[in-house]
């Protein structure tokens, strides 16, 4: 543990972020004075075939944690049966330690709503909704602004975009739980297949794209595929917002090309001490500080964006309990291995921190973290276990002191009487 | 009325009369021909809905990892302190409601809070003092 990352600073690369202090987010002609809406105008003049294959040869995938292709995406929804489609923007961004599309949403709505122009024009939706957490009602006037200038500028000409607000569900950032909030049910993950290109909303074919997946759209379309396809990695193409919290020196959004390393990213936000880090949120994975020298992609960690960092003062027991104890309040209850799977992780890891473990407790963390991951619903009950795997395999020696510290406080009681 | 509204039409009563009773959820679910226990399950459901009446203004303090590294509990601390109530509770005047929040993403910012829409960070108790000051 030691300071040594300072010395690693390497610059951000800013594709998204690069003229995000020129533009007024109440003026859309400080956006096109940076060259903003000339993608869009490129796309229109393209066919939505060649739209998609640009996407496609992008490489661009899913930036809300999943990763999923997002050409192959828009291509099966474009495919698929039927002639009303819908769009949806997941700016529910509930992910612990994730604030990315907040900062996106606030210094340049009209980026994601070229996006989500053109983005609609591809797949063949004329309806495109915003899914904003409730959180982030504060956004809510200006985005709403941002809706109107661009409807002014003949942006949304074929696009109807409409505003929904969550209210207070983490789950909902999940794509199927967001789709039965927006049709005003209980926030809970469905069962797949069907798939949301074939069927989703309202049971038609859906693209769900997160806000910064979206932001990248009129950037591949203007500079092209190729362009795109130089920046990254083999598997993690273009750049990455990342978030970083904790115990560091600059905390805030950082944007960097794929591939970049751990280590760069904390030099940059300053972090000093380090014992171990949280990449991609709450069920994000845990990187000891031996491993910092790990490159951020879609092929080792990535998730969300969120980097939690924690310096050598903090309790990993504490950490993971506290981590699965949100992940157990959120769960939505519909699937039986998140709902009592987590609450019970929360029981054993509660008795751990108040000096009540067991010798069997680190096995029962195991087992249960097993059956999570292959039995569970949805993303969430399946991702759940990994804070708990990892640092179980990092950080061993802490959770058994916690089971030593335990036995020894029982004996002393029994002394006592 | 469309069964897609009713998140919207829940919204809209707490909006109104600052919580959803049970008597609005009876009336929902009648107009809207489904089951009260539709409703209601909807309506608890979401963290922002409340079936129980909540002050003027609500206090959301952030209790997740990011927020709890840089002392968000003594910031509830200092809310209690300051309000002489518990997270849940509503103070007598009905001025505050109290509650304990999961990240509201303002990690870069913390510790943070919500007081009704509106997003504070960087919080001391020193600053909660003056914020609480400027709600009627």
């Amino acid at each position: 543990m030691t300071s040594i990352l300072e010395d690693k600073t390497v610059p951000e690369k800013k594709i998204l972020l690069n003229h995000v202090n020129e533009i007024n987010p109440g003026d859309i002609g400080s956006y096109e004075a940076v060259g903003g809406g000339k993608a869009l105008l490129k796309a229109r003049g393209m066919s939505p075939e060649k739209v998609i294959e640009a996407v496609k040869a992008s490489g661009l995938r899913g930036r809300g944690g999943a990763g999923f292709p997002c050409g192959a995406k828009w291509e099966m929804a474009k495919n698929a049966a039927g002639d009303e489609k819908f769009l949806i923007c997941n700016a529910d961004e509930g992910e612990v330690g994730t604030f990315k599309d907040r900062y996106l949403l606030m210094h340049n709505p009209f980026s994601l709503l070229e996006g989500m122009a053109i983005t609609g024009y591809a797949i063949g939706a004329r309806k495109g909704y915003i899914y904003l957490r409730a959180e982030y009602r504060y956004l809510l006037k200006g985005l709403m602004t941002a809706i109107s200038q661009c409807r002014e500028k003949g942006y949304l000409d074929d696009l109807d975009v409409e505003i929904r607000e969550g209210a207070g569900a983490y789950i909902c950032g999940e794509e199927s739980a967001l789709m039965n909030s927006i049709e005003g049910k209980r926030g809970e993950s469905r069962f797949r297949p069907p798939f949301p290109t074939e069927s989703g909303l309202f049971a038609k074919p859906t693209i769900i794209n997160n806000v910064e997946t979206l932001c990248n759209v009129p950037h591949i379309i203007e500079n092209g595929a190729d362009w795109y396809q130089g920046l990254g990695t083999e598997q993690s193409k273009g750049t990455k917002l990342f978030c970083v919290s904790g115990d560091v020196e600059r905390p805030g959004v950082y944007e960097m090309e794929m591939g970049s390393k751990l280590e760069e990213l904390l030099a940059l936000a300053g972090a000093e001490n380090v014992k171990w880090v949280q990449v991609g949120g709450s069920t994000g994975a845990v990187v000891p500080f031996g491993m910092l020298q790990k490159p951020l992609c879609y092929e080792t960690v990535l998730g969300s964006g969120a980097v939690m960092v924690f310096n050598a003062t903090r309790d990993v027991v504490d950490f993971v309990y506290r981590t699965l104890e949100f992940l157990n309040e959120e769960s939505c209850g519909k699937c039986t291995p998140c709902r009592e799977g987590t609450e019970v992780m929360v029981e054993i890891l509660g008795r751990m921190v108040n000096g009540e473990g067991v010798a069997e407790d680190i096995d029962n963390l195991q087992d249960l973290s097993d059956t999570m991951v292959r039995a569970a619903l949805c993303g969430l009950g399946q991702a759940a276990p990994i804070p708990v795997l990892d640092t179980l395999a990092y950080f061993k020696k802490d959770y058994e002191d916690r089971i030593s510290q335990s036995v020894l406080l029982r004996s002393l009681k029994a002394i006592n009487g | 009325m469309e069964r897609t509204e009713l998140l919207g039409i829940i919204k809209a009563e707490q909006e109104k009369e600052g919580f959803v009773s049970e008597e609005a959820m009876a009336g929902m679910a009648q107009k809207m021909g489904v089951s009260v226990g539709d409703v209601y399950g909807v309506t608890t459901f979401y963290s922002f809905l409340s079936t129980k009446p909540l002050g003027r203004h609500v206090i959301r303090i952030c209790k997740s990892v990011p927020c709890f590294l840089k002392n968000g509990e003594m910031i509830a601390a200092s809310i209690e302190t300051e309000l002489g109530i518990a997270p849940g509770e509503t103070t007598a005047d009905g001025r505050f409601t109290f509650e304990l929040t999961n990240c509201i993403g303002a990690c870069d910012q913390a510790p943070a809070m919500l007081v009704d829409d509106e997003v504070y960070g960087e919080l001391t108790p020193g600053k909660i003092k003056e914020i609480l000051q400027s709600y009627d």
